[in-house]
């Protein structure tokens, strides 16, 4: 088993050379000629106007905090399945239990309206309100 | 395993540097492939200029790749810049190490298994590493410095990890009826005739599964990363030569392993009744090669399929589908397949009630949606409405 872990290692090595390798003998090959407007941002040829790291919408941060507690619950999922022959009934019907709180949370999210991408402004309005 | 140590080392090595190639070849494959299917979809000829039926165009654009300028922009935040093709390559290299390739090929005596490495974590190892490319994309596009790159890399963030969850859940029910994360294992226990395979036991799994995996790969219907009308390139919009060449090749190596990994661990992997030992230990090994990659072409055909087929998800659509219908699919389907094996341990029951409960569950959430879609008069929406209110 061992030996198929270091294989893994040297795939990864292989890669990490493969890229390298590619960057090198692309940076040999090509020529360079330095002009201004080359270097700006790319914004189809129009001079950018303000900072790029513009203030986007909080509903990726909620999302994103969403998927760390799902992939948590998701990662305890993962040996229960493998052992499930072995395990018998008690740990069955707790993995049950689990997934019914899972799913009362994606209930609660989903009636929050944190899954609805697009809401009218009257209702956040109304939210706001309250 | 009783094979000696120097069989092994060199046995490993020619297998790496054998899927290596493989690997990119198949990379310039799909680069003609993908075309020339467009083309006959779309009633036209496709690149037929490089070479005879055009083979040599993937060539030629190899070489454009590395002959173009390097150009890294002066805004940019240049280590990450420069790591993050990286960091989305490698790992989609490095996936396709533990995917099962064929069953076992005999070469002078020394029975070799014909896959890199056999190990016992092998699906938790796949969804690790490919849960690594999103960061590719993330810090590419927040170190271009770019709004086009930062509104790319947003949308393609919150999507990967939206499918990520339907990904990781669908495989479960995979696991429990296996009782082994071994991809190996897993494909050998299917069996070689169509029926036993898993695609058929775990049917809205297999879907989520494949959905997923387009979502994962940012191809169309789910490609708004780099949505070209809105976003020139999204996530690589700052990229040129051989690093936007990383980004392509990364995304067709995610079709690939992708593929593959549908097909070990739903279309059971390189078997086939009736092709198991015709023409002895050497050619038959090389014959599960083959089916294996006949299998994993029919399913790149697939992604290049549903691409002219499908349009473009809205943002709002492809959220409501990974959150609302993928996920309580996936979680219904383990249930089910739990709940079923404990108490009969019959496939055939398992897979009939999977699509019965999915049907149930995709109606229980429609009927929902429609229920409580409040009613949106064109006028409320947008900044219109303000100034209206305002005025008045």
């Amino acid at each position: 088993m061992l030996f198929n872990f270091a294989n893994v290692l040297l795939f990864l090595v292989v890669g990490c050379l493969f890229v390298t390798l590619n960057l090198v003998v692309s940076r040999l090959l090509q020529t360079r000629l330095f002009t201004d407007e080359k270097y700006m941002p790319y914004e189809c040829g129009e001079d950018p106007i303000g900072d790029t790291r513009i203030k986007f919408n909080a509903r990726f941060y909620v999302i994103a905090l969403i998927f760390l507690i799902f992939d948590v619950e998701i990662v305890f999922l993962f040996p229960w399945g493998v052992v499930f022959r072995e395990i018998g009934v008690l740990a069955f019907v707790e993995m049950l239990i689990f997934i019914f709180m899972l799913l009362v949370g994606l209930a609660y999210i989903w009636v929050k309206g944190d899954l609805q991408w697009i809401r009218s402004i009257q209702s956040v309005r109304e939210e706001v309100e309250q | 395993m009783d094979l000696p140590l120097n069989v092994l080392i060199i046995s490993s090595l020619i297998k790496i540097v054998v899927v290596v190639h493989i690997l990119l070849i198949g990379v310039m494959g799909m680069i003609l492939a993908e075309r020339k299917v467009s083309g006959w979809i779309q009633d036209r000829h496709g690149p037929n200029r490089v070479g005879p039926w055009g083979i040599l165009q993937p060539i030629a654009d190899g070489i454009k790749f590395l002959l173009k300028e390097d150009l890294v922009p002066d805004h940019v935040d240049k280590p990450v810049y420069l790591l993050a093709p990286a960091i989305i390559l490698v790992p989609a290299l490095v996936t396709c190490g533990v995917v099962p390739f064929g069953s076992s090929i005999t070469v002078s005596g020394y029975e070799i298994p014909l896959q890199i490495a056999d190990i016992n974590i092998g699906v938790l190892y796949i969804l690790a590493i490919t849960s690594l490319g999103v960061y590719g994309v993330v810090l590419g596009a927040w170190a271009s410095n770019n709004k086009y790159s930062l509104l790319g890399g947003l949308r393609s963030s919150a999507q990967m990890i939206s499918y990520e969850l339907t990904l990781g859940l669908s495989l479960i029910g995979v696991l429990i009826l296996s009782s082994s994360l071994s991809l190996r294992e897993i494909a050998i226990q299917q069996g070689s005739y169509p029926w036993t395979w898993n695609f058929l036991i775990h049917f809205p799994a297999f879907l989520a599964f494949t959905t997923a995996a387009f979502a994962e790969t940012n191809r169309l219907p789910f490609d708004l990363a780099e949505a070209e009308q809105e976003l020139v390139g999204g996530y690589h919009t700052e990229y040129s030569s051989m690093k936007f060449a990383m980004y392509f090749m990364a995304e067709y190596m995610h079709m690939i392993v992708g593929s593959a990994v549908a097909v070990t661990l739903f279309f059971g992997g390189w078997q086939f009744f009736g092709l198991e030992t015709v023409g002895g230990p050497f050619w038959s090994g090389l014959i599960s090669v083959g089916i294996f990659f006949v299998k994993t072409a029919f399913f790149l055909f697939v992604f290049i399929w549903v691409r002219w087929t499908l349009p473009r998800f809205r943002y709002d659509q492809l959220m409501n589908l990974g959150w609302k219908f993928l996920l309580p699919i996936t979680l219904a389907s383990i249930v089910v397949t739990a709940t079923v094996w404990a108490f009969t341990q019959s496939k055939v029951l398992v897979g009939i009630l999977n699509v019965v409960v999915a049907c149930i569950v995709v109606a229980i959430v429609s009927t929902t949606l429609v229920m409580t879609r409040e009613p949106e008069p064109v006028e409320d929406r947008g900044i219109l409405s303000f100034t209206k209110e305002s005025s008045s």
